[in-house]
């Protein structure tokens, strides 16, 4: 059988199944194909056909039939651009020892005089220039190349400097090699080794560049190194091991102790625990049973069950994530842009301060001004490194983003991390960000506790109040033989409680108001009690049977174990925390205090979120808002910087910046820690390469010459080009080893 | 009078440098017929081509092609239209789009030394 290959297509413009046909009959038509299938709901064609099949014509097809294809980005693709990178760094390094050897003589001669002066035998030189044009030639092609394409386009780039610097260099030598007698006696010197010594070095500093760029990138091959590359699915009956692309929305897969999930889905038969710290960041493992949602990429503990493959392809929870990440790190923050503006006209500004540079020598220089005048103008073209400055935003914002990836925190844009830089204040909505969010039972006070509960989850078993929830979920924990009983007449009382019959009982469950209303007499010590369960901001209860108080059971919605921490964190930044809630005052300043915010506003209702957050932004204050990203939409929409907190997988939050998958505060502060260390990263990298570029122009025109007799070597130029770049990408790596405050030994200062 | 042809020389290159890569704007690009996909290269350091033409609130779409190694090329930035893509080596990208407002779009990598321009007519 002949050997076949399978590629997959990202397929775009798809609508409805008409079009799924229409694609299938395209790429069928195309040459080699043997068999195409389209996915209309993760979008993508999986194409067998002969080997060697070429995908560029297939994505022809795809367009002449209407649509658009690409490459489906996944692991394959990752080894393939980490086998480019490796084969472009040996390319370079190649190069650079060629070069570098070829020079080696050249060096040693201007130390030991190995050859003869040039003067005495130009022939002898004349085959050293032909030599250094071979080596030229091969070592450092590209920047010729890639210069005159440019010059033909009307553009300049590094190559341009580059080219023109080597270029002039040799011209100069070959010239004094043909007719040494059109330059006076003292500036017969050959630049040959200049020549080499540049390119060689410059070919070095590439390569050591490509080395740290693809550790930049460390963080979105990580996350798609996560997709397994095969599934257990199930059919006709039979378990079987399929490749990934070819799982489809509802199969059903099975997954085995200590397997990767390999797409997403719903739990249908057993149970286990997952472990999906590699998303989420949250390193307690989840407890996953029927009805539960699993998440590919994620990791089976201890269990072993069946689920039904909800999402898959670009569909899926890790794509979108992945997606995210990339667009992030893509995006530009403001302080990126003006750098552009500088980068845009740097080359054939450098162009023209050489020749000035060359002019200048030429007029007021001493003898020979020619060399003089030559080697300032080279050293300017060589020194002069636009990369460093183009570099600099880019290269720590990919680090950035992709370092706060590994918290499980994802940012939206680039500028989203430049704002949460700046946030002078931080709002937090109470309940689910402060708090749980799930109210529970904190308290039951009354002769038999037990009897209370049973009693209350009876009447409230019919009620859908959040409060009553809470009381029917403790009464599900009790022990086994205490089932609740069934409630007859049972009626809901809006602000006040509910009431019912239960075994024969008249039963109330509500405030004291409730109680005085219906004739229940309540003691003075069980309204202290109530009132001081309320100060510690929980919802007292009373329970009646029969018309007489029998105890209070009381429901809060606790605090996060972490919050207090986290916001002591918050406050350590020097930011100013504020609480928002639609709670009456008595709970926020008693959910407040237990957490160490002083700022808070009660009695908030959700729709006017947002004017809260307005208000402090009126006040100059730069807002960064925290929520569940549900109810606080236009809040966080408003906000300078909204964060959605505890997403879990959901990730598509449009309306936050900053989306959390952990349910923690700790997100936030770790989220506002990165946006500071990758800030100041990016500015100690522009600023390097400012100074560099202008402190290191007039020192390679030769300004330090008529103060202190000082000229700079092109050599030196060319060495100090080459590192300045892999400086800035080496330094952004440094954000790499970022690690959050109070949480290991590197305390987040980047 | 050598050192007056030399400064002449001088001022005349700068004047070229100034006119060439500043001043100098193409008069026609490639023009795309509203729906037609235009190859665009990414080789040594340029877009080939540089200037493509388009209709107002016509759908086109560009597919490139980057052969260039250099990492400085791995990205293609529409800064006035919102739009970053990756350019992965040797696969072809795909950009569809619609510009809804005449005027130059330009386009770049990275760092903005490769330089494009979509033109709206």
């Amino acid at each position: 059988m002949p050997e076949s290959t399978q590629v997959r297509l990202s397929i775009e413009g798809m609508r409805c199944a008409g079009c799924v046909s229409k694609v299938e009959a395209a790429l069928a038509s195309a040459p080699g194909v043997q068999q195409a299938n389209v996915n209309l709901v993760d979008r993508t064609a999986s194409v067998q056909g002969e080997a060697g099949l070429d995908e560029a014509s297939l994505i022809s097809a795809v367009q002449a039939a209407g649509y658009d294809a690409s490459p489906v980005q996944g692991s394959e693709n990752v080894d393939q651009s980490r086998h480019e990178e490796a084969t472009h760094f040996k390319s370079l390094m190649l190069r650079f020892m060629v070069a570098g050897l070829v020079s080696l003589p050249l060096i040693l001669d201007m130390f030991l005089h190995l050859l003869p002066e040039l003067s005495e035998a130009p022939r002898v030189w004349l085959l050293v220039g032909g030599v250094t044009l071979a080596t030229m030639v091969y070592a450092g092609r590209h920047f010729y190349v890639g210069a005159w394409r440019a010059f033909s386009h009307h553009s300049a780039t590094m190559d341009t400097l580059i080219a023109t610097g080597t270029g002039a260099a040799w011209l100069y030598s070959m010239l004094i090699c043909l007719a040494p007698e059109i330059v006076p006696e003292m500036a017969r010197h050959a630049y040959f080794d200049a020549a080499l010594i540049i390119i060689a070095l410059i070919n070095l500093g590439q390569a050591l560049e490509v080395r740290a760029r693809g550790k930049t990138s460390e963080a979105i091959r990580r996350l798609i190194g996560l997709q397994a590359s095969t599934a257990r699915v199930v059919r006709d009956g039979q378990e079987i091991d399929v490749p990934l692309a070819e799982v489809a929305a509802g199969d059903v897969v099975r997954v085995r102790p200590g397997e990767k999930i390999p797409v997403d889905g719903e739990v249908l038969e057993g149970e286990s625990t997952v472990d999906e710290s590699m998303l989420t960041g949250e390193p307690m493992p989840v407890h996953k049973a029927r009805g539960g949602s699993v998440v590919g990429g994620t990791i089976n503990a201890s269990g072993s069950f069946l689920y039904r493959a909800t999402h898959v392809g670009a569909d899926s929870v890790l794509a979108h994530i992945i997606e995210m990440v990339k667009n992030a790190q893509a995006s530009k923050p403001r302080i990126g842009r003006i750098v552009d503006k500088v980068a845009g006209v740097f080359v054939p500004t450098v162009l023209i301060l050489a020749v000035v540079t060359a002019l200048i020598w030429l007029n007021f220089g001493p003898e020979p001004r020619i060399s003089f005048a030559l080697v300032a103008a080279m050293t300017v073209l060589i020194i002069a490194c636009p990369c460093a400055l183009g570099l600099a935003t880019p290269i720590s914002l990919v680090v950035g983003v992709g370092k706060a990836a590994e918290f499980g925190i994802l940012i939206r844009k680039g500028e989203a991390l430049e704002r949460a830089s700046k946030l002078s204040t931080v709002v937090l909505d109470k309940t689910g960000t402060v708090t749980e969010g799930r109210p529970v039972v904190t308290d039951i006070h009354g002769d038999n506790p037990d009897a209370i509960l049973r009693l209350a989850a009876a009447v409230e078993a019919g009620s859908e109040h959040p409060l009553a929830a809470a009381i029917v979920a403790r009464a599900a924990d009790m022990p086994e033989g205490m089932k609740v009983p069934a409630c007859q007449d049972f009626d809901s009382h809006a602000g006040q409680g509910v009431s019912g019959r239960v075994e024969g009982q008249a039963v109330l469950l509500g405030n004291a108001a409730f109680m005085a209303d219906r004739g229940v007499p309540v003691e003075e010590g069980v309204l202290e009690q109530a009132g001081k369960l309320a100060e510690q901001a929980k919802t007292p209860m009373l329970l009646a049977s029969d018309g007489r108080i029998s105890g209070i059971i009381a429901v809060a919605d606790p605090v996060k174990e972490d919050s207090k921490a986290a916001i002591a964190r918050m406050q350590a930044l020097g930011l100013k925390v504020v609480m928002l809630t639609g709670d009456n005052r008595q709970t926020a300043e008693a959910v407040a205090t237990q957490v160490g915010i002083t700022d808070f506003y009660a009695d908030v209702m959700p729709q006017d979120k947002d004017a809260k957050v307005a208000e402090l932004q009126a006040a100059g204050e730069v807002v960064g808002m925290v929520g569940d990203g549900i109810n606080d939409a236009p809040a966080l929409s408003r906000a300078d910087v909204g964060f959605a907190i505890g997403a879990g997988t959901d990730v598509a939050i449009e309306s936050a910046d900053i989306t959390l998958m952990r349910s923690s505060l700790d997100g936030v502060v770790t989220a506002i820690e990165i946006s500071k260390a990758t800030l100041r990263n990016i500015k100690q990298n522009l600023f390097g390469a400012f100074i560099y570029n202008t402190l290191g122009i007039p020192v390679a025109a030769g300004l330090l010459y008529p103060l202190m007799g000082l000229m700079l070597n092109p050599i030196l130029a060319g060495a100090a080009m080459a590192a300045s770049s892999v400086t800035v990408v080496s330094n952004a790596n440094r954000l790499r080893l970022f690690s959050p405050s109070g949480q290991g030994s590197g305390g987040g200062t980047q | 009078m050598t050192m007056y042809l030399v400064n002449l020389s001088g001022l005349l290159l700068i004047g070229f440098i100034i006119w060439w890569f500043w001043l100098y704007r193409p008069k026609r690009g490639v023009v795309a017929d509203p729906g037609q996909v235009i190859e665009v290269r990414v080789k040594d350091g340029v877009y080939d081509p540089a200037l493509i033409e388009a209709t107002a609130g016509k759908g086109i779409s560009l597919r490139f092609i980057r052969e260039d190694e250099t990492a400085c090329a791995g990205q293609v930035i529409f800064p006035g239209l919102g739009i970053q893509k990756e350019l992965p080596l040797g696969r072809p990208v795909v950009l569809r789009i619609v510009p809804d407002k005449p005027g130059d779009y330009d386009f770049q990598c990275q760092m903005g030394m490769y330089r494009g321009t979509l033109r709206v007519n």
